[in-house]
């Protein structure tokens, strides 16, 4: 590929308004900018990681309307409206959320890279065991499952839309049980 | 990524006047037209938002439930009345990609989604479905995943959906708007089309053509319905084969069958001969056997796919099996 210069014609602008953890940016951008590259390189908000950039590793997952979502396949501009959520929007001044406490005590990292997508996914995984929905690997969709019964093959095919190449899955499946265990859903 | 316009259109038929335009594409969850934009392989010069036209509803009714395109993978998947009518399409849902990208998919967009061959994802590749007359690569090439049901001399991509498995045996309908104004259903089995000489022309949708609803039948034997999906890894992977099963039983006789296959075919595959010939047969594993083998009769394997002949009719006996076996 050689390098490419944008004309004025050809760079797309949309006014935008991006609410990101409570706070609202009104922005002009690049109709092609995804929403990863809008929260790290306009924002700033670097916590959210890019990995494949192509949907397949999980490592810029961030929770939109209270859904965890890819934000490498979504465009910055089709955010207008929409609550983000990033894992700087997750702790409550200095107290940690539950999950990240989780992941500090059961080790559930190394390198740290793919933690941020990890652990938001990891709390909507829950929220989505509190709702008492199936996975793939639930034995009959008919029923609904809950966090006293969840198997670790369950926490293991709900969390498979993030990869960890150090593989501290062990880890992370235990942070996950252990904020299934000691969260009482609201 | 080549250059586009954004538009956000409030009402369905300003979004499909919008889509009218030549170069225009609808975007919904994105995880299809995002990925393949990012690969220069889609080049849209205008990209309509759908997500906001109030097409999010699921409406239930006795006879029908009603999905709005813009629901997503996960909200059909996990609705309780599509949990409980229709196991058969929650459990395709919930096998396919990961929870985030369930959350963005919606059920139009996955109906729509472009297939996985690698030689269509590569601009320097040759595919008569990308660029039509340009040759296809996966004839001669490396060709472990493609289909052997309802291939072409130009082209044998895989449909990737395991959604659209379950709808096609739920003979769901598909609703649209067109430019124009007027409204259309089409039948799921004639929506997506076998590759033939065309590759290239995939649905029967006009250029602008906004799916707005899919209409899903009441089926009281759905109860008793199953999908098995057989991969090379447990979670996140394509379907190598994967079946679709509805088995209406009367004691041990079989009333009525039907089958789908995904991972295997072209397009999203309805078996409807081999449903027939199950009809008022004992469901016996054998009888399930002869079914395979009679699914599976016209298939044409590549160098590196064979396997999945044999692979697929397995899939077809166990998913009866299974479903027959399921205490409902």
């Amino acid at each position: 590929m050689s390098p490419r210069v944008l004309t004025v014609r050809e760079a797309v602008g949309v006014r935008t308004r991006l609410r990101v953890n409570d706070t609202t940016h009104d922005v002009s951008v690049d109709s092609r900018l995804t929403l990863l590259d809008a929260l790290r390189d306009v924002l700033g908000l670097t916590g959210t990681k890019k990995g494949c950039d192509q949907g397949a590793c999980g490592a810029c997952t961030v929770i939109i309307d209270g859904q965890r979502v890819l934000s490498c396949l979504t465009l910055a501009a089709a955010c207008e409206g929409q609550h983000v959520v990033t894992i700087e929007g997750l702790a409550r001044g200095d107290e940690l959320h539950p999950m990240q406490a989780a992941f500090l005590h059961c080790d559930g990292f190394q390198c740290g890279y793919c933690t941020p997508g990890q652990i938001l996914s990891a709390v909507c995984a829950v929220q989505e065991v509190h709702a008492g929905v199936p996975s793939h690997v639930t034995p009959d969709v008919r029923r609904t499952v809950n966090a006293a019964t969840l198997t670790d093959e369950e926490i293991r095919e709900r969390m498979s839309g993030n990869l960890c190449r150090c593989a501290a899955y062990p880890n992370i499946v235990a942070a996950v049980r252990q904020v299934l265990a000691n969260e009482v859903p609201s | 990524m080549n250059a586009f316009t954004f538009e956000r259109s409030r009402t369905t038929d300003a979004a499909s006047r919008v889509a009218a335009r030549p170069g225009a594409v609808f975007l919904a969850g994105g995880t299809t037209l995002v990925d393949l934009m990012k690969v220069d392989v889609l080049t849209p010069d205008t990209v309509v938002d759908v997500r906001h036209l109030g097409l999010s509803s699921i409406d239930v009714s006795n006879d029908a439930i009603a999905v709005g395109a813009a629901v997503t993978n996960s909200q059909l998947a996990w609705h309780p009345v599509v949990r409980e009518r229709f196991p058969v399409l929650s459990e395709a849902i919930l096998s396919g990609a990961t929870t985030q990208i369930r959350n963005m998919a919606t059920v139009a967009g996955n109906i729509l989604q472009r297939t996985r061959c690698s030689y269509f994802r590569d601009v320097h590749a040759s595919c008569n479905r990308r660029q039509p007359g340009s040759g296809c690569d996966a004839l001669e090439g490396f060709n472990r995943g493609h289909a052997v049901l309802g291939v072409s001399d130009h082209c044998i991509a895989t449909h990737p959906s395991d959604m659209c498995v379950a709808m096609a045996v739920l003979d769901a309908d598909v609703h649209t708007l067109r430019p124009d104004g007027t409204t259309h259903v089409i039948p799921f089995r004639d929506f997506h089309l076998p590759p033939g000489d065309t590759p290239h022309v995939e649905v029967a949708l006009a250029h602008g053509e906004l799916i707005t609803h899919i209409v899903i039948p009441h089926l009281p034997a759905a109860g008793r319905s199953h999908y098995l999906k057989v991969r090379d890894r447990a979670s996140y992977e394509f379907a190598l084969a994967s079946v679709a099963v509805v088995l209406d039983l009367d004691g041990d006789t079989i009333r009525s069958a039907r089958l789908g296959l995904g991972g295997v075919a072209t397009k999203p595959w309805r078996a409807t001969e081999t449903e027939q010939i199950l009809t008022g047969r004992k469901a016996t594993d054998d009888a399930f056997r002869d079914a395979a083998e009679i699914a599976l009769a016209g298939a044409v394997a590549r160098a590196h796919n064979h396997f999945k002949i044999e692979l697929a009719k397995r899939t077809i006996a166990r998913a009866f099996a299974t479903a027959r076996d399921a205490n409902v």
